[in-house]
């Protein structure tokens, strides 16, 4: 998809074509894009508000693009990891429309908190694929500026992002750099398991209270590794936003559109000074946990297939076919370019140098400091002290 | 010429040291494409598919199936460039016009020929600077002994080899596996293991002062733990779980490997059989009214659906006896011996895996009835594969059926740590005087081994001559002695 706000107003924008208004089953979900490949032209949700997009066939096309290149990125990833390339990786197969939706509903001005699994969102920041594979490889710690993407680094730790981006939007405010149309939004990612958490529940209470730009952007792909949604709630999730004071909802998260349009509301919401809001994407974790997972002992195969049916890139290209919007040369060019960017992606990563072991001493403080001068130094002697040392 | 590549298997799952070849998917002559599935590996995590590092054809495949790999050694090898013609003697035969020209890539690729059990030098799992091994990530450390790097004043400190560990900690030499120390060899200092370590053998009921550990620093693995708590086990007249299709090659031998159950089996057996000073009585004993009195049992209504077998009648007696001589149910630990008041009773069956030996807890406290239900739930847990460390671990005093095979008897040996097991030959009708007459009368014959450090040929025949008494006259006895 083309940079920009593809949110704004365009030329040769179309109207959902053949669209009608429909039920999508679930009364509690979002839904603009059935797992057939049906438009809904727009939706009501249990909130009272109003959700559909406008795209033009550009940004629709973009959007499939999108969505084809994170999954074969993430892909290729796994496959290094199997390879012995990467200590581990977490894939996001299942969850590309909930992190391309929400990545592209993001302004350039927003800021995001991820979870190690956002490679997705990651992409549609802008950031150079192969810079989680480097955190992942061991060779460094994640490679890129948070502050020039608007993307924090990855957090490992189950729901700490929360915090920070609680943090981090308070500041936004107090910044005020919200009430307009044109302010800042925060969003942070994490997963249905760490709603269980403390971490999240204070971000919820601190968020609520504060009354701050935040969007907190739940993927429940139903499993927290092994354990199901069913150990971790009682009511569906989106709920719970209630009882912190903000508003909540859910939306089909293997539904690009939707998610995309849902994110842009709450987005919106937080810029313009009206406070946080809570996201449920309704998806699932097609793959393992991580790389170190099996999930065949915990979970059946006929639920996997089940979601198999609603696969958010496939209900994409019935839809694109089905209204004309692209052809079967557009999808043979997507699935090439992936291919070439995979190959790309995986000669960089197996390319990629083995840090010195000095490294470890840049970048603790800003500005170096005499008491980690002298440690260094100390090593450096001692990494010399050996014969063919090249240090 | 190395545009062969060598696989090695990697750490697929944070800190795994092997993996089992559960299939593979290629076969050597394969043409294969870069990240397609070639193997399927199973880990102590996940069963997984590993892709294909490079495209090719397939050279070699250096474990079969049901092989256990560690991790970093070499699966597979794949020729790279299978299109630039034979990989030996190349430069030779064909003129060069005649090959086809080597892409730069592929010329690439040739440049650097992994060693044996290698990756390229800066790549993870290569040797990294300094001769050291790259292990941040991918493959495991090396197996081969630790070498200290050779410093740059290298006058006093020389480069030995490190191969042993420090001295201080165990001051006995280390044997090979870990045993429960006779006495003598229990540690008198701080025992070395781990808290995972230490928590299994507290499941499993093993003593840590007890074992010597093999681990670095003299410290107590897993394995050490869990060979400890081992089956018990006999050999005496149980078949071998060896599969019946065996397949035998061109010298009509077949090789099969040593492991699971039946290296356990193999260790347990000989460690006993060298160890205990084995003797054996028989006793064969007219056990017609006891089976009469079982079948009478088996009609009373509260025993309709319960399992009643003569083996039940066996185990009775054996309890009802070791309260009689509490000495058989002993261990020999060095300087003492160790006499328990509690009877866990060992029944050996023979499964699919092979023979293992659980054991009831405290068996003599049971009611007859508890017993039956003990019994069997034991031997269906046995049969189904399901039967716990914790279940085949402790046992005090042992019973081995091998009649259900229709021998008479046999000289069983003992687990360790046990000084008495029973074997229970078949019950068949046999000519027998009785009341002055030969008459058909149902005969079994009994087969007790003893460990002659505790039990002298007086206790043993006596215990022997118990069990004998009461499965010649169940309700006598049982007046006579409780």
């Amino acid at each position: 998809m083309a940079k920009g706000d593809p949110g704004a107003p365009a030329r040769g924008r179309r109207a959902a074509p053949r669209s009608r208004k429909a039920t999508t089953g679930d009364p509690e979900l979002v839904q603009l894009l059935t797992p057939a490949g049906e438009r809904i032209e727009s939706v009501t949700g249990p909130d009272g508000i109003e959700y559909r997009v406008d795209f033009t066939d550009e940004e629709y096309r973009g959007l499939y693009r999108d969505l084809v290149l994170v999954r074969k990125l993430d892909a290729e990833a796994t496959a290094l990891q199997r390879q012995g390339e990467l200590g581990i990786w977490a894939s996001l197969l299942g969850q590309e429309a909930a992190q391309v939706g929400s990545g592209r509903a993001l302004r350039t001005q927003d800021m995001a908190f991820p979870t190690y699994r956002e490679h997705g969102v990651l992409y549609c920041r802008g950031i150079d694929p192969i810079m989680p594979l480097g955190l992942f490889r061991g060779v460094d710690q994640g490679g890129w500026d948070p502050n020039e993407f608007k993307f924090n680094m990855y957090t490992i730790v189950i729901g700490a992002q929360t915090l920070h981006a609680t943090g981090y939007a308070m500041g936004v405010a107090m910044d005020g750099k919200t009430g307009s149309d044109d302010g800042e939004a925060v969003i942070a990612y994490f997963g249905d398991g760490a709603t269980s958490q403390g971490d999240v529940n204070e971000a919820f209470v601190w968020a609520g209270v504060f009354n701050s730009p935040l969007v907190f952007f739940c993927q429940n792909n139903q499993y927290a590794i092994s354990e199901p949604l069913d150990r971790q709630t009682r009511i569906p999730l989106y709920r719970r936003a209630a009882g912190f004071g903000f508003p909540g909802i859910r939306v089909d998260g293997n539904d690009v559109l939707a998610t995309y349009a849902v994110t842009r509301h709450a987005l919106d919401n937080a810029r313009l000074g009206q406070g946080p809001s809570l996201i449920e994407a309704y998806t699932y974790r097609m793959g393992a946990h991580t790389t170190s997972d099996d999930p065949t002992r915990y979970r059946i195969a006929s639920e996997v297939e089940a979601w198999q049916a609603k696969d958010p890139i496939a209900r994409m290209k019935t839809f694109l076919e089905r209204e004309k919007i692209a052809d079967a040369a557009f999808f043979t060019e997507v699935d090439e370019q992936a291919r070439r960017e995979a190959v790309d992606l995986r000669e960089r990563v197996l390319a990629m140098p083995d840090p010195e072991p000095t490294t470890m001493f840049d970048h603790v403080y800003p500005g170096g400091s005499p008491l980690l001068d002298k440690q260094r130094a100390q090593f450096s002697r001692y990494l010399e002290s050996f014969e063919g040392s090249v240090h | 010429m190395s545009r062969i590549k060598e696989f090695n298997l990697p750490d697929l799952g944070e800190g795994l040291t092997e993996g089992e070849i559960l299939a593979w998917l290629v076969k050597v002559g394969d043409t294969i494409e870069l990240n397609q599935p070639i193997v399927e590996v199973e880990t102590a995590k996940a069963a997984v598919e590993i892709p294909a590092k490079w495209a090719g054809q397939v050279q070699a495949i250096f474990h079969p199936e049901g092989s256990t790999v560690e991790v970093g050694s070499p699966i597979i090898a794949i020729d790279t460039d299978p299109d630039a013609g034979p990989v030996q003697g190349s430069t030779t035969g064909a003129p060069a016009s005649d090959r086809p020209v080597p892409s730069a890539a592929s010329l690439a690729a040739v440049e650097v020929a992994p060693a044996e059990g290698a990756v390229e030098p800066g790549l993870i799992g290569g040797p990294a600077p300094g001769g050291r091994t790259a292990v941040l990530v991918g493959y495991g450390p090396r197996t081969t002994a630790a070498k200290r790097r050779p410093r740059k004043d290298t006058a006093q400190v020389t480069s030995v080899p490190v191969q042993s560990p420090p001295a201080q900690v165990v001051s006995a030499p280390v044997p090979p596996t870990a045993t429960p120390a006779n006495g003598n060899g229990r540690h008198s200092g701080p025992v070395l293991a781990k808290p995972p370590v230490r928590k299994l053998a507290r499941d499993l009921g093993v003593d840590l002062g007890a074992l010597t550990g093999t681990g670095p620093s003299g410290s107590i693995t897993r394995d050490d733990v869990q060979r400890a708590a081992a089956p018990a086990v006999e050999p005496s007249t149980v078949t071998t779980s060896v599969s019946s299709a065996a397949s035998f090659g061109t010298d009509r031998e077949q090789r099969i490997p040593v492991k699971g159950v039946r290296r356990l089996t193999a260790e347990n057996t000989s460690r006993s059989a060298f160890t205990a000073p084995h003797v054996t009585e028989f006793l064969t004993v007219d056990v017609t009214r006891a089976m009469k009195a079982l079948n009478r049992l088996r009609e009373r209504r509260e025993w309709r659906d319960v399992r009643v077998s003569p083996l039940l009648l066996v185990a009775k007696a054996v309890l009802l006896a070791v309260r009689r001589h509490p000495m058989v149910n002993s261990s020999w630990a060095g300087d003492e011996i160790v006499v328990k008041e509690y009877v866990n009773l060992g029944i050996a069956a023979a499964t699919e895996r092979g023979l293992i030996v659980p054991n009831i807890k405290d068996a003599g406290r049971l009611t007859l009835r508890e017993l039956a239900d003990a019994m069997t739930g034991l031997v269906q847990t046995a049969k189904a594969g399901r039967t716990s460390p914790a279940d085949m671990s402790g046992g005090t005093l042992t019973i081995t059926n091998v009649g259900v095979f229709g021998v008479d008897t046999g000289t069983p040996i003992l687990p360790p740590g046990e000084s008495a097991i029973l074997a229970f030959g078949a019950v068949r009708e046999q000519p027998w005087v009785h009341k002055g007459k030969v008459k058909p009368r149902l005969v079994t014959t009994l087969g007790l081994s003893f460990d002659h450090r505790i039990v002298d040929g007086e206790l043993g025949s006596k215990f022997l001559r118990d069990v004998g008494d009461f499965l010649a006259d169940p309700e006598a006895t049982l007046l006579a002695w409780t």
